[in-house]
């Protein structure tokens, strides 16, 4: 067996990838239902979305230019005039026996995506030319019963729900990547990290790869290094993590190298990545060669933007991601590898959204990458789902000015994650505000003093650090809820030295 | 002149899952040759300055606002539905799927 590093030295992969984004529109691409995830099975057809005989399409207005802000967003040409197609193939999923999509008009073309990713000799660059962003529809879902799963003998069926049906997909395709090397499945990972992020801060998109939002088809070829050949490539599909994607790509390359080393051939087909494993498995075997016979939809009229239109889209493109990265980091002041970590853990917008909500930027940072995450992970959830960004600002804010100790705040935040309302009123009803009250200090001080004379006479005498011991007992009668530093303070002056 | 075979219109009938018996391939494959007859001579007039097109009409932007209208009831979307079942369309299992 060769390993991914060993088959790194003889061969070199090119990839190619496949993202599908379901818009967020209020209503289907051609017809006005609802596009609500998890509605009951067949509430949100219509004759349009069905198939049925007579009805006819008309394309959603918003669908296409959130499309369009796509493909400015990747820097793509977007066409003066696109056609829509119909790709023809017989599977249940899509009712109407074809879906509509676009062939050789895609509305966007030749783009571009810079994306960068840490490696031990430092950051690497790398840009992802994109060859197309066209629109299309989504499919169906089907559920099968019976045969693998052998309950109900004999009956091998498929039912349908035609709900996702019609949904806008938009269907975004690089050209192929080659020059990576080794650092193909880390490009692939960052590529599209890179691109949820973009169309997420378009807010066309949930771009949620758990819900199906956003899905990514892998093609993966080897040849041997500077061969100038092209492999067969293999096409993995089921890809629904962004780690997954890193190693969907990972396993496929050792595949192909143990194949190739051995002289066997790599077999051109769709393969299906495996969650547990980390590995692929061959798919369904599809139509033989595909051949969908696309031809135009003569349902559809040309979609023809206007110079205004685009430019009008143009001026709405909000900061790129990877530059709001960089000036946060700098607004903020934190080292590369904080940033990298608060983007891996998906909090960076939090974080952000936290900051500008009125919480202290480095309490902000610390609360929700330490003790939330922890939390969070200990109950399998993300943290985002535990507690909300107000509460937390809340929670902050009751520690930078002084009523909530550390300490204090994480049994508050115990509360509110427990249900038992927002910070202040946790702070209420558990009795957790930190003593402020100056004659209740100092009656506590005076009985530590009373309790360890010899202690107090060391520090009259000038030992501060002796201190520490009284301040300790402060803290404990009064059960954690003084600050400190103000205790700290009172105690010395009290005992004739300067705090 | 344009022409089809009998292995080609096999070949659109297997994509289109439609079972044909050997006269009915031998019958449609004149019956479609008749058919790109006609669209060949059409193609004749049609020089370099006749755009093809896919519309009779030369229109473009012909859209919708975003807004969601009524979808018909489970009732309604099934009930032309020959199999039905737990509210969903019931049909074959076409490919060995998992
Ligand atoms: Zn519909």
């Amino acid at each position: 067996m060769l390993t991914f590093s060993e088959a790194m030295t003889k061969f070199e992969p090119t990839l190619g990838l496949e993202v599908h984004v379901e818009l967020n529109t209020k209503s289907k691409m051609f017809c006005g239902c609802a596009t609500e995830f998890g509605a009951a099975p067949n509430t949100q057809t219509c004759p349009v979305c069905l198939g049925l005989p007579g009805s006819l399409p008309v394309v959603n207005k918003r669908a296409i230019e959130s499309t369009i802000l796509i493909g400015l967003a990747l820097n793509c040409e977007i066409a003066p005039f696109s056609r829509f197609a119909r790709k023809n193939y017989f599977y249940p999923d899509m009712p109407k026996n074809f879906q509509t999509s676009q062939y050789d008009e895609p509305i966007c073309k030749n783009g571009f995506l810079d994306v960068q990713i840490e490696t031990d000799e430092g950051p690497k660059k790398f840009r992802i030319e994109i060859e197309r962003v066209h629109m299309e529809e989504d499919t169906g879902k089907s559920s099968h019963v019976g045969g693998a799963t052998g309950r109900i003998h004999g009956a091998e069926y498929s039912l349908l729900d035609y709900n996702r049906a019609g949904i806008p997909l938009i269907e975004i395709v690089t050209k192929m990547i080659t020059g990576t090397g080794k650092y193909a499945p880390q490009v692939a990972r960052a590529y599209v990290t890179e691109l949820r992020d973009i169309v997420k801060s378009l807010q066309v998109s949930d771009v949620r790869m758990e819900q199906g939002s956003l899905r990514c088809d892998a093609n993966v070829s080897l040849a041997p290094i500077s061969s100038g050949k092209l492999g067969t490539r293999s096409e993995t599909k089921n890809v629904n993590s962004l780690r997954s994607i890193e190693r969907a790509v990972q396993s496929e390359i050792e595949r192909h190298a143990n194949l190739l080393s051995k002289g066997e051939r790599v077999v051109q087909e769709t393969r299906h990545f495996l969650e547990d494993s980390g590995l692929t498995r061959p798919g369904r075997s599809k139509e033989q060669a595909e051949d969908y016979r696309y031809f135009p939809e003569p349902d559809l009229v040309p979609v023809a933007p206007t110079k205004e239109l685009i430019e009008s889209l143009r001026k709405k493109l909000p900061e790129k991601p990877s530059e709001r990265r960089k000036r946060l980091q700098q607004e903020w002041n934190v080292p590369d590898k904080e940033m990298t970590a608060m983007v891996n853990a998906d909090l960076l917008d939090t974080v952000a959204q936290t900051i500008e909500a009125g919480a202290e930027k480095t309490l902000a940072r610390s609360w929700w990458m330490g003790e939330i995450s922890r939390i969070a992970n200990e109950k399998n959830v993300v943290p985002t789902q535990l507690i909300a960004i107000n509460d937390v600002v809340e929670l902050i804010n009751l520690i930078s000015t002084g009523e909530l100790t550390d300490k204090l705040a994480r049994q508050v935040l115990a509360g509110v994650i427990d249900g038992e309302g927002n910070p202040k009123s946790v702070m209420e009803k558990r009795g957790l505000k930190v003593v402020s009250d100056d004659s209740a200090l100092m009656q506590a001080i005076a009985a530590a003093i009373a309790a360890q004379p010899e202690t107090a006479e060391k520090v009259r005498a000038g030992n501060i650090p002796a201190s520490g011991a009284l301040i300790g007992a402060v803290m404990k009668s009064t059960g954690g809820q003084a600050n400190a530093a103000r205790v700290r303070e009172l105690l010395l002056k009290h005992l004739g030295q300067q705090p | 002149m344009a022409g089809i075979s009998r292995e080609e219109v096999a070949n659109l009938a297997r994509l289109a899952r439609i079972q044909m018996s050997d006269e009915e391939l031998d019958h449609l494959s004149g019956e479609m040759q008749v058919i790109l007859s006609a669209v060949a001579k059409v193609q004749e007039v049609a020089n370099s300055d006749v755009p093809p097109t896919s519309h009779p009409i030369p229109i473009t932007n012909v859209t919708r606002e975003d807004v969601v209208t009524k979808s018909l009831t489970v009732e309604q979307a099934l009930s032309g539905a020959p199999k039905k079942s737990e509210d969903r369309f019931q049909v074959p299992q076409i490919l060995g799927e998992e």
